[in-house]
């Protein structure tokens, strides 16, 4: 090793921002892998319910046009896509005979050029049969196409002991990622091979490649799919893209062309993937001292028209976590999923943690107002203590390490937090509204790909083949000339998995992180994957990073081999390579030649679920204290964010300029969703957020400052002692905004997004409405 | 997100341009394109023939006392002209975004008449005038008589904006725009442009013109009446933006109920015409 300071650890700024700055990034769409590749337009449903007679006739006479593959050829050559529970409606990748949501494929047009696939599309004659649709989850709850209860303790008993019992509903509308690029598909069937190839900016996770195949009715091996060198970013949404790889798969082997399809952003609001929308009745017992000692959730989840993998996970990614970062001994759940004609959901940053932190902890700050306590000192009087680590929760997370009191504390100091509250105690008495608010969470990371069978009984999950863990492969090669080459699984979509990876790598190698060449392309013909490979649960540092040191490691052993074998333990590597390469005959005794090194590593602590549906659903988990201080203007109803502190303990931080980097995003999304963004459908199914002018993500000067501090305590489950970090502000800031605003405005009944007009209108001059 | 295909000219002089409108009536002229060529893509519109006024050279600005800007000349352009009106330069930043500005042009967006749109709501609270073009000569209308609805004015077929005339900030004039966004640089949901002088210590030649709440811009003569020759104080400005209020009566939209854009209009008005006399001061 290096005598130097290891590299892992430093501020290194990224390898990737290069060529994103001067313009020369290689998105899906820059690039041509395939020559003659005509254009793909899809026809999508105009409205929310209906039956579909389709004609294509005019289309297929128009200019330009290769073919049509319609809902018919999709039924003749696919499957519908597998799913977590079986709803009844079975989703193919075009609607069949039936629309369900307003922007549902039913068609795909292919023509020599984007422009004439339009025109044609136009073409395209849907006969529509309008049937009623399902738009409110909570009204159409009877029809829940799942239905689970899980209990842990006494939850009956314990809410008969407290002495204040809260009960109140809370709702987290669906929200979005809107990343600057849109889904974007190349697909190229080989009929001889019967193979399918294609190139996607998909993100994982690779259970999707293999519902992907499955639809295909193909072969792992015959589906390939490759993944450009840069994403313009996803935040889950792009998990989702597997429906359009096996769309235009199909439009590829029906039509017998290569096929390229890139999303427009009307096609990505209406169509793409949206969160789970979620209305969740949270019922919590506390003694007088304040200490929670039973919460009950009651959830109803709107997954949209169809149930597509890999939910219902939105609403099992936290289970193990349902008592956040609190001792609470008894707690209990109900879950249902109820179908809407509205888009499906799919992943979105901060995966189902929104959902929850947001009945949670706006539950803390309502009640530590009913007790008379600061929101503070009711935070601590419940927080998991770090004697107890690690610490498994009732419904059976394993939270590895942490000191959550050391962070409130280092919080509370940053935010200066006797100064903030004199600061609105002023500001009240000039007669202003402001508030302040407190988010106390438990970032989940590396989540256990058992978890989503926790929507099958025990009884159930007994039949079929245990699922459990997240394992990630990754290789390592040398060159003749001492070249290091990395290959990874975890298709980044900006997060820097590069830059990571090669100070992981130098600081095992023990050269600098610069002579490592990292290539984030995914192939699943060449790179050592997993089925759960990819970007998603913020699993990058604690397992990816795992493999790739692995696998350095293991060429490490190699070279010292080599070295003690040639008798000069400073031999360069690249002489080392020369050897290996060149002269494999005097390799030492026992070592295969070559010089090339594949690994897989996984967190130990990733359990299938046990019988009484207990499961350690994340492996590693971060802590987060948020505070932020607003004010209210009463004449327009808008929040101003005065302050906003977040102190993280995410473990060992791999790179802190771009941990940062991850909190500010995070929070970004977090923000968005707490004063911005939500999809609205009107009574008929009609989306009214359909373009970026009504979808309000908001732009950088709209994002207030935020002030960051940390914490460090090592993840004993990950391999480098890392914890994910880049979805707990949008797992928390939702609920620590909406807490400081119901300060300010002295009301519970806050909702989310917290828009001028809608904050203005629960004030007391607002009319209601 | 591909436009139905569609003829273009890119015309060398105002004189071609006319020309050229008049050999298609579904032709549309084109200048910055910020508002057409997404109404293109959409499919929004479907002209046959784009006739570009890029090259017809209308990109210049002239100043004898009224400020003739020429149809093409950018919003940005204008915005860092120190000869224009303080309201403009007030009201320009708010247009769009930083790379709209680049390319959106003054006469395009008063062509255009979007109801949401500052320059129209300035142009008519400056009490300026636009210059038409086409096959019957060249007029000269106030906004008032041009402004219709919604992307609608009373330019005839063949018609052309060819410049906006700006009258110069007058002696003791004072003026203020205010305009409420849900984020930085969008459509607004109310916006208001007050310009007024102060003379003798009392409010003259006041002003007051709202938009975003409205089809077009509108005066709010009551609010106008109520300030003109008084020495205005902050209570009289709320009295004038509760007179605002109830004088508008703007259809709700998913993001905010009608009671909250005419509240919201009150607000505005108020703020304008306290800046506004101030400034005059």
């Amino acid at each position: 090793m290096s005598a130097t300071e290891p590299w892992v650890g430093r501020p290194l700024p990224r390898f990737e921002d290069d060529v994103l700055l001067r313009g020369e990034g290689r998105f899906l769409d820059d690039l041509s892998p395939v020559a003659h590749t005509c254009h793909a337009a899809v026809v999508r449903s105009q409205l929310a319910h209906a039956g579909i007679v389709v004609d294509v006739r005019a289309a297929l006479a128009a200019p330009g046009v290769v073919g049509v593959l319609t809902g018919a050829d999709v039924m003749a050559l696919s499957r519908p896509f597998p799913a977590g529970i079986d709803s009844g409606t079975p989703q193919y990748a075009t609607a069949i005979e039936t629309v369900r949501y307003v922007g549902e494929p039913i068609a795909v047009v292919v023509a020599r050029d984007r422009y004439l696939a339009e025109d044609a599309a136009e073409l395209v004659d849907v006969d529509y049969d309008p049937l009623d649709a399902v738009l409110d989850p909570v009204a159409a709850a009877a029809t829940a196409v799942h239905d689970r209860t899980f209990a842990y303790g006494d939850v009956t008993a314990a809410m008969a002991q407290a002495d204040l019992v809260l009960r109140q509903t809370f709702h987290v509308p669906r929200f979005t990622c809107t990343p600057v690029e849109c889904y974007a598909v190349v697909a190229d069937w080989d009929a001889t091979e019967g193979r399918l190839t294609t190139w996607a900016n998909f993100q994982g996770p690779f259970t999707l490649h293999g519902v992907a195949a499955a639809a295909l009715g193909l072969r792992g091996d015959r589906l390939r799919l490759l993944t450009p060198p840069d994403s313009g970013g996803s935040f889950g949404t792009k998990s989702s893209v597997f429906a359009y790889i096996v769309l235009m798969g199909l439009a590829s082997r029906h039509l017998r062309v290569p096929v390229t399809w890139t999303e427009d952003r009307l096609e990505h609001l209406a169509s793409s993937a949206a969160a789970t929308g979620r209305t969740t009745e949270v019922e919590a017992g506390f003694t007088a001292d304040g200490r929670l000692i039973a919460v009950r959730y009651d959830a109803i989840e709107d997954v949209g028209a169809y149930v597509r993998a890999p939910e219902p996970a939105t609403l099992y990614r936290m289970h193990g976590s349902l008592t956040g970062a609190y001792t609470v001994p008894n707690v209990g759940v109900r879950n249902r999923v109820v179908l809407t004609n509205t888009q499906p959901s799919g992943l979105n940053r901060g995966f189902g943690g929104p959902q929850l932190y947001f009945g949670l902890e706006r539950t803390m700050a309502i009640a530590a107002k009913r007790l008379g306590l600061d929101p503070a000192e009711l935070a601590r009087r419940n927080l998991i203590p770090a004697d107890a680590m690690p610490y498994r929760t009732p419904s059976g997370a394993l939270y590895d390490s942490g000191d959550y009191a050391a962070c409130l504390d280092h919080a509370l100091e940053l935010a200066d937090y006797a100064g903030l509250r004199t600061r609105v105690e002023k500001a009240r008495a000039d007669g202003r509204l402001a508030g302040i608010g407190i988010a106390c969470i438990v970032e989940p990371s590396i989540s256990n790909m058992g978890y989503i069978t926790l929507a099958q009984t025990a009884d159930e999950r007994a039949l079929t083949l245990p699922k459990s863990g997240n394992a990630e492969g990754a290789s390592v090669s040398i060159n003749p000339l001492g070249g290091i080459t990395v290959r990874l699984a975890t298709t980044p979509q900006g997060q820097g998995h590069r830059t990571v990876c090669a100070q992981v790598v130098a600081d095992t190698l023990g050269c600098t992180p610069g002579e490592v060449t990292v290539m984030s392309e995914m192939d699943t013909a060449s790179v050592p994957w997993t089925v759960a490979s990819g970007s998603y649960s913020s699993r990058f540092s604690g397992v990816a990073v795992g493999a790739v040191q692995a696998a350095a490691l293991k060429l490490r052993a190699k070279i010292d081999a080599i070295r003690a074998h040639a008798g000069d333990e400073n031999l360069s590597l690249r002489r080392v390579a020369g050897m290996a390469h060149w002269n494999p005959e005097g390799r030492p005794a026992g070592e295969e030649p070559g010089l090339s090194a594949v690994a897989f590593w996984a967190p130990p602590t990733l359990d299938p679920p046990d019988d009484e549906d207990r499961i350690a659903s994340s492996a590693a988990h971060g802590f987060i204290v948020d505070i932020c201080a607003v004010e209210v203007e009463r004449a327009t109803g808008q929040v101003r964010v005065l302050d906003y502190v977040t102190v993280h303990d995410a473990g060992r931080l791999l790179n802190p300029l771009l941990a940062d980097g991850q909190v500010m995003g995070g929070f970004a999304h977090g923000l968005a969703a707490a004063l911005y963004e939500r999809h609205v459908y009107d009574e008929s199914g009609n989306l009214m957020t359909a373009s970026l002018v009504d979808y309000l993500t908001p732009t950088a000067p709209d994002i207030p400052a935020l002030r960051i501090g940390h914490l460090s305590s090592p993840s004993p489950v990950t391999a480098l002692g890392a914890k994910g970090i880049g979805e707990g502000n949008t797992m928390s800031a939702p609920a620590c905004v909406a807490n400081a605003v119901a300060d300010a405005i002295g009301r519970d009944d806050v909702e989310l997004p917290l828009t001028p007009p809608r904050v203005w209108n629960l004030l007391d001059h607002g009319d209601g409405g | 997100m591909k436009p139905v295909a569609f003829e273009y000219v890119a015309a060398r002089s105002v004189e071609e341009a006319i020309a050229a409108l008049g050999r298609d009536e579904d032709a549309t002229p084109i200048a910055g394109g910020q508002s057409l060529v997404p109404a293109l893509n959409m499919r929004l519109v479907r002209p046959t023939l784009l006739v570009d006024l890029n090259r017809a050279g209308l990109g210049t600005i002239e100043s004898n006392g009224v400020l003739r800007v020429g149809a093409t000349v950018r919003q940005a352009t204008l915005e860092h002209d120190l000869r224009a009106h303080p309201l403009l330069r007030e009201a320009l930043p708010l247009v769009g975004h930083f790379v709209t500005r680049n390319r959106g042009t003054v006469g395009g967006s008063i062509a255009h008449a979007d109801g949401s749109a500052e320059l129209p709501v300035c142009l008519a609270a400056v009490g300026g005038t636009i210059v038409a073009e086409g096959p019957g000569g060249r007029r000269e209308i106030e906004p008032d008589a041009f402004f219709v609805t919604h992307f609608l004015t009373t330019l005839r077929p063949g018609e052309l904006v060819v410049a906006t005339l700006w009258p110069q900030s007058e002696e003791h004039e004072g003026s203020a725009f205010e305009e409420f966004a849900l984020r930085a640089g969008d459509y607004a949901l109310s916006m208001v442009a007050v310009v007024l002088r102060r003379v003798d210590g009392v409010a003259q030649n006041v002003r007051i013109r709202v938009g975003a709440v409205t089809d077009r811009p509108t005066g709010i003569t009551g609010a106008q009446a109520a300030l003109e020759g008084v020495s205005i104080t902050a209570a009289i400005a709320q009295e004038a933006g509760r007179i605002a209020a109830a004088a508008v009566d703007p259809p709700g939209s998913i993001h905010a109920t009608p009671g909250y854009l005419r509240a919201l209009t009150g607000t505005l008005v108020e703020r304008a015409v306290l800046r506004a006399w101030e400034r005059a001061g």
